[in-house]
């Protein structure tokens, strides 16, 4: 009974605030549209969320993501209100989240500084550089071309319900993929296997013959260029981009990827569990919302929630001692 | 526990000062000790003694309230007590002197010292360091030792030092039964003989000492009885001054030395596999020596004689500074541990826990996590269930004990886990195994399945280089044994009819009297 709580309890508590919205919104909560709503607006924590998961899987952190973010977003409008294409545009922006990834890679594999201090100072580093890039300023309004704001409004028609036409948002197509990538990547290839190996036990990973400063590196590489990712879908579905846009989504992917850990029998992230982590929060996000409930209070609840969900997880872990 | 199994009138018998006894204990339903007994005098120097994996470390855990036994009565001056945790077991004046306990390197020599003790403070409030300096001062005076500045930090010191320090604090307060762990592992003669000197003193002073350790001459002339353990049952030695070296050998072992281990399949063969010509790297060389086709070189010394960086080097994991390497007629450099395993060479590393397993991962995922490359399409996409199939041939040929290829390797015992890092290093057909201390903490019937295979894999033609601290294996396992001091290899001999005190001395050659780290 207690390995089972601890094994699903995540998922029961997921169940239960599902249930618990449902019955307070029936007229808005458990409706197609409410939930595609949702999954637009948990698309890019997600996509971050993601990224997190692969350098979490070795045991590592990177909070930078969320500077990454926020610079990939300035740079892709800035080069956009520069006259240069929206494709251009944002592959840059992707090239700045990749290179930002392997600069922190190279300082936590190569330097060997512990990912929380080499991420924390290039956290601070990105987010300067945004704001010196920008000057501070939000880049908006007609700097942005039409067909990058629009790119997030639109979807894949779905057809109607109750009268209304309903439709997958883009965002949630390209969260939908990353996700399908990321799982094939980390649970069907060697890849993963190895990065799983290097968070279990990095000195026999090591004497195992695996690379394990070029894996770490790469996967450092892989979490930034999922955090520009989630930086430019912001930018598109505000339809502008300012320095600090993207600078909640780092505690809030940690914490998704903590409470997935609860689901798995040895604290191990798994890309799958870091979704329902992921929609946790955004359900509670949705539905308190919609209940007027407070932004502070929405807050502090979320925080409880996850010292309770990782509390109960770690329960019967501790044992004797 | 029952409280009600004392010890009953002894007529002529001193009451222990401690006896457990009737002590049961298996972990993940594999028993480590089947009914142990101990009773320690007052005022006795008692060795506890027995193969690796026989139940020793069980055995004092259970004293030191590190692990619950099954079922046990203990007492101490015939009252029978309980030992729930470690606190209990400082409570009762037990105190445990080992390897890896109660130090922290980065701390000074006196704060270890007074470590969990109230330190001297001036008006209650801020601490005196010039008296707990001096307090440390004399404590280690009490050994003899006078050139530890007590302000230096530990990790400064060497080993055999930091063994003194721990002593020496756990001498402070005055108890009732020291347990010491080997503690001459890393003593020089003179350190080991101030040591004896104390242990003596404890004596006379009507206190207690239980002595772990291998060195069969150090126990027969410090202690006053022993208690033998050999797979999970102990038999008591009765009087050490009635017995000799023989008798106690053949209680440890059961059976003469020679039986312990299969005989060779095949002799060696003549092709030579491996060979090294000047090879240095920091710690060690420059060594030449070769490993012929179906040779077992075992390589003896003591600890920190640069055989553990003698297998990085073989490995790729230490930069070699000088020399070549040969293996199979072709130049080997490896670069890193995954060249040397593509190559052909394979390590069973010394901590299985610390460097060999993924423990929560499942037995094929580590025994294919060297081999991942061919085990794989492509390099990239995994099989799972061709990987477990591997898994399953390799597990049953060792006769591995477990579930299935799933089972995680946490769940399985000391020697199954071995076997597990046994079946990585096959997984890959090597031309050249190295092994370090491949049946530490694996108990009998595992250990003599590992020997088989050993046996097997020379047959068939790998060249094996054997790194072991038991000595008796290091015999009754290895064709040329090639004896390493400060870096060198002193010489190498026939293993065929050598003695463990010859290779002893061998080990220390004869500067016997100098430091070692």
């Amino acid at each position: 009974m207690q390995l089972f709580l601890r094994r699903y309890g995540t998922l029961i508590g997921f169940v239960a605030i599902v249930l618990f919205f449902s019955v307070m919104l029936p007229g808005t909560f458990p409706t197609a549209r409410n939930w595609l709503n949702i999954s637009q607006q948990v698309s890019m924590l997600m996509v971050v969320a993601a990224g997190m998961t692969i350098v979490m899987v070795m045991g590592d952190f990177d909070l930078s993501v969320g500077s990454t973010a926020s610079l990939a977003g300035i740079v892709a409008a800035m080069m956009m209100a520069a006259g240069l294409p929206v494709s251009v545009s944002v592959l840059a922006a992707l090239a700045v989240g990749l290179l930002g990834g392997v600069f922190n890679g190279a300082m936590v594999s190569l330097v060997g500084i512990l990912p929380f201090i080499a991420t924390l100072a290039t956290m601070t580093m990105f987010s300067g550089i945004a704001f010196v890039a920008s000057a501070g300023k939000t880049i908006s309004g007609r700097a942005i071309p039409e067909a990058f704001g629009s790119f997030a409004r639109g979807g894949l028609p779905l057809g109607e319900w109750g009268g209304v036409a309903v439709s997958l948002p883009n965002l949630s197509i390209i969260a939908i993929l990353v996700v399908a990538i990321v799982w094939v990547l980390m649970e069907q290839t060697t890849f993963g296997r190895r990065l799983y190996a290097i968070g279990g036990n990095m000195e026999a990973a090591h004497l195992s013959g695996i690379a394990v400063k070029r894996l770490r590196l790469i996967a450092f590489a892989l979490t930034g260029l999922a955090a520009a990712g989630g930086g430019l879908m912001y930018a598109s579905r505000v339809a502008s981009a300012n320095p600090v846009q993207g600078s909640g989504l780092m505690l809030n992917a940690i914490a998704a990827v903590f409470l997935g850990t609860t689901m798995s029998r040895h604290g191990e992230p798994r890309i799958l569990a870091t979704v329902i982590g992921v929609l946790v929060l955004g359900v509670l996000d949705n539905g308190l919302t919609q209940m007027s409930v407070d932004s502070y209070i929405r807050q502090v609840l979320v925080g409880g929630l996850i010292l309770l969900a990782v509390a109960a997880s770690s329960v019967s872990q501790t044992g004797r001692r | 526990m029952p409280a009600d199994q004392g010890e009953g009138p002894l007529a002529a018998a001193p009451i222990p000062l401690l006896s457990a006894t009737g002590v049961t204990k298996a972990y993940a339903g594999v028993p480590a000790l089947k009914g142990a007994d101990l009773v320690i005098a007052p005022g006795e120097i008692h060795a506890l003694m027995g193969e690796n994996g026989a139940g020793k470390s069980t055995l004092i855990k259970i004293l030191a309230g590190v692990v619950a036994p099954d079922t046990a009565s203990i007492a101490m001056d015939g009252v029978p007590v309980n030992i729930d945790g470690t606190k209990a077991a400082y409570e009762l004046g037990l105190r445990f002197i080992h390897q890896e306990f109660n130090v922290v390197p980065t701390l000074s020599v006196a704060e270890n010292i007074f470590m969990g003790r109230p330190y001297p403070r001036r008006a209650g409030v801020l601490v005196n360091w010039a008296a707990l300096n001096a307090e440390a001062q004399r404590a280690l005076a009490r050994l003899g030792i006078d050139d530890i500045d007590p302000r230096i930090t530990l990790g400064e010191l060497t080993l055999g030092d930091q063994m003194l320090v721990r002593i020496s604090a756990a001498l402070l307060d005055n108890a009732r039964l020291y347990v010491m762990d080997e503690p001459t592992a890393a003593l020089t003669r003179d350190e080991s003989e101030r040591l004896f000197r104390v242990l003596r003193e404890i004596r006379a002073a009507g206190n207690s000492v239980l002595y772990v350790s291998h060195r069969l001459d150090e126990i027969m002339a410090l202690c006053d009885r022993a208690t033998v353990l050999r797979d999970g049952r102990s038999i008591d030695s009765g009087r050490m001054a009635d017995i000799t070296h023989d008798d106690l050998v053949a209680m440890m072992i059961g059976r003469k030395v020679a039986e312990a281990y299969p005989k060779p399949v095949a002799a060696p063969r003549e092709a030579e596999a491996f060979r090294a010509s000047g090879l240095a790297a920091a710690g060690f060389g420059p060594l030449d020596f070769t490993v012929r086709a179906g040779e077992i070189l075992g390589i003896a010394g003591l600890s920190g004689s640069g055989q553990g960086e003698l297998v990085r080097a073989l490995f790729g994991d230490l930069r070699v500074e000088a020399g070549q390497m040969n293996l199979a007629g072709k130049a080997y450099a490896p670069g890193g541990p995954g060249a040397a395993w593509q190559q052909g060479v394979a390590y069973v590393p010394r901590e299985r826990r610390a460097q060999g397993l993924v423990m929560h991962r499942p037995i094929f995922e580590n025994v294919t996590l060297a081999h991942l490359r061919r085990q794989s399409l492509g390099g990239i996409w995994l099989t799972p269930r061709r990987e477990r199939g591997f898994a399953a041939e390799i597990g049953r040929s060792m006769r591995l004990k477990a579930a299935g290829p799933e089972q995680a390797v946490s769940a399985l015992s000391g020697g199954n886990q071995q076997k597990v890092m046994f079946g990585r290093a096959l997984g890959g057909t090597p031309q050249l195994l190295l092994l370090e201390e491949p049946t530490r903490g694996v108990d009998v019937g595992a250990k003599f399945d590992i020997y088989a295979i050993l046996r097997d894999l020379a047959a068939s033609g790998v060249a094996i280089i054997l790194v072991s601290s038991d000595l008796p294996e290091l015999i009754g396992m290895s064709d040329r044994i090639a004896v390493m001091r400060n870096g060198r290899f002193e010489t190498i001999v026939d293993a065929e009819g050598l003695g463990e005190d010859e290779l002893i001395n061998l080990c220390y050659g004869r500067a016997a009297g100098s430091r070692v780290v």
